[in-house]
């Protein structure tokens, strides 16, 4: 029987467009989903429950919209949905002390994130916690076995390594060849009637914020060729031009 | 005035030429910095030796360096390095290293930052659709990607220090399970040729790999062709939910170019495109664009590269 968390994250539809106004993002009209790669979370931390027993939280840190996300996990059959109350924006430092102090409260042994937030693409949270928790983790992972302790497989220089990971310990998960599974009905009422514990934490200061955002700057078009014979001359300019070969 | 550390990037066993790009964003911050090289023989620290701007260079030498463990890397480092900003490369691995070590000494990290101005830092957000602009107000550890920051010159004579070090592994590699081909992953290699749907069958990915082998490049895929060709592994997928690659080249055959691909390969220094239909949104963002199909190109950018290469 295991104490399973899973985290996951509200962020913008990755086929929204993202405009910046004055220097700000404004997601203002965009609409917000579960962060892709919570998803593979989601299913391994069901996964496990199905596997040694146990229950699933999902926990989430941000304001009151981010209730829709758990409520996502919720439909799909995680048992308890968390969610450390915040609307303002932390750093790393900040963001990792909540969430490592959350679940310690909540007793947890396992912790399944995402490889890394659409937003932040930064994949930092899983071995951050890990690290404030004093557990193992692995991070890119595309599969698991839930034997021994965890028995996962992630990249490793030149091919792939099967690891052991001692429980407790935060996975973070990639897709590898994994299908999600979809909500069906009886998860969807059920997810509309579940309430959402809410969390307050005394949040750290922030020693990183954000100063702007902006645009990517656009790049200067390229040149044209047409017709298959110009690979000769993109080939030598390549080379010549680019020095890139 | 506290230290600027760089962790050396190795690969293969040996220090990565990133290392002496990281040497350059440590001196944009403002200091010279000590290089840190996690090693289990010291020997391959002396070609961090002659990157000219370091201060010094320490090897750290530990058992703990054999395999990657993020708990047994971190603790092994935060003996050695001392109080400051520390920089690594932004490769999965030594993201999640910067990431374990941050946490270590209670500080935030910044993650794939393209530009440094003083203790403002930029980076992508929103799968690069965005940027943004950071400032630190105290020590933090830093990724940095790859082909961005001109390597510093070598040339200089460091000292070298070597100093041994343990950490707390936490998990052990039980095998490891190399890939089929020797060619690089898309993850580590510095130029990449993916094919998309266009390219029609799984089979004619052979073309893209003669090219890989001829110009040492890794060969990768869009989802379109992940999902549509079991012979394509997800491994192989770049963009939103596949790898996000930065190398100096990505040629892009049969590929259209939509918004999630895009996500994980648009700050390659250098784009070539290939496809037949000329309003693909690939040629946007392209350097060197050719309208036209891959079978008429690729033969000729085969021959071509074969003889620059002999
Ligand atoms: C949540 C989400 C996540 C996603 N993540 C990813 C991701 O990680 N990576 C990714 O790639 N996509 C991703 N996608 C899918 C993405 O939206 C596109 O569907 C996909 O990138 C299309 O792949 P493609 O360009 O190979 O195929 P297509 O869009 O079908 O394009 C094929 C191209 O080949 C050209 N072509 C055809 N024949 C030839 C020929 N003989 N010679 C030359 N050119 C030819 C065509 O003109 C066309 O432009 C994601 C989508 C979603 C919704
Ligand atoms: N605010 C948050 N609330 C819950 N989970 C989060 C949050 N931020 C990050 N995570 C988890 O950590 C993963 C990696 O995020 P990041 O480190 O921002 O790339 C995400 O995929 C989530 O699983």
């Amino acid at each position: 029987m295991s104490n399973i968390v899973v985290l996951v994250k509200q962020v913008p539809d990755t086929n929204a467009k993202i405009v910046v106004s004055g220097d700000r993002v404004d997601l203002s009209a965009v609409k917000k989903v579960m962060s892709p790669y919570d998803e593979f979370a989601v299913e391994t931390a069901l996964k496990h429950r199905e596997a040694n027993g146990g229950e699933v939280t999902a926990l989430t840190l941000g304001g009151a919209g981010a209730d829709k996300v758990l409520k996502d996990a919720k439909a799909i059959g995680v048992d308890h949905i968390v969610r450390i109350d915040t609307e303002d924006e932390h750093d790393s430092n900040a963001l990792q002390s909540a969430l490592a102090t959350v679940l310690t409260e909540i007793g947890a042994e396992v912790v399944y994130c995402g490889k890394s937030a659409a937003d932040t693409g930064a994949g930092s949270t899983g071995p951050g916690i890990a690290e404030r928790l004093g557990w193992a983790s692995v991070s890119n992972v595309i599969s698991v076995a839930f034997e021994n302790g965890l028995t996962v497989v992630a990249p490793s220089e030149g091919g792939n390594a099967r690891i052991s990971v001692p429980l407790p310990a935060v996975v973070s998960c990639d897709k590898g060849d994994m299908k999600v599974r979809k909500p069906n009905v009886k998860g969807i009422m059920q997810a509309k009637k579940a309430k959402v514990e809410v969390k307050t934490v005394a949040m750290q200061g922030s020693t990183v914020s954000v100063v702007a955002h902006s645009m990517p700057p656009a790049k200067p078009a390229g040149k044209s060729y047409e017709g298959g014979a110009a690979a000769a001359e993109v080939a030598r300019l390549l080379r010549d031009e680019a020095n890139v070969i | 005035m506290t230290d600027t550390i760089v962790i050396a990037e190795i690969a293969k066993g040996t220090i990565h030429a990133t290392t002496s790009e990281l040497v350059t964003a440590a001196a944009a911050m403002g200091s010279a910095p000590i290089v840190i090289v996690p090693c289990t023989d010291a020997s391959i620290a002396d070609a961090a030796a002659s990157i000219q701007g370091a201060s010094k260079v320490i090897a750290a030498k530990s058992d703990a360096f054999a395999h990657y463990d993020a708990a047994g890397w971190a603790s092994a480092l935060d003996a050695i390095a001392p109080a400051g900003t520390i920089l690594t490369a932004a490769t999965p691995q030594s993201k999640d290293l910067a990431a374990r070590l941050a946490a270590r000494r209670n500080l935030s990290v910044v993650q794939d930052v393209v530009a440094i101005n003083g203790n403002q830092l930029t980076s992508p957000v929103y799968s690069g659709k965005a940027m943004q602009t950071v400032a630190l107000s105290g020590p933090a550890v830093v990724s940095v990607r790859a082909n961005v920051f001109d390597a510093a010159p070598s040339g200089g004579a460091s000292e070298v220090a070597v100093v041994d070090t343990t950490g707390n592994m936490a998990t052990a590699v039980q095998e490891f399970m190399a890939r089929a081909s020797q060619r690089l992953d898309v993850a580590e290699a510095n130029i990449i040729i993916s094919g998309g749907r266009g390219m029609g069958s799984p089979d004619n990915f052979v073309h893209l790999e003669a090219i890989a082998d001829t110009i040492g490049a890794a060969v990768g895929a869009s989802r379109a062709a992940v999902d549509t060709w079991e012979g394509i592994p997800h491994s192989m997928q770049v963009g939103q939910t596949g790898k996000t690659v930065n190398p100096n080249l990505y040629i892009a055959v049969g590929i259209s170019g939509a918004i999630q691909h895009l996500a994980g390969m648009r700050s390659s220094k250098y784009i070539v495109a290939i496809n037949k239909d000329a309003d693909a949104p690939i040629f946007q963002h392209a350097d060197y664009g050719i309208v036209g199909t891959w079978e008429d190109a690729l033969p000729v950018l085969q021959s071509t590269l074969s003889s620059m290469m002999a």
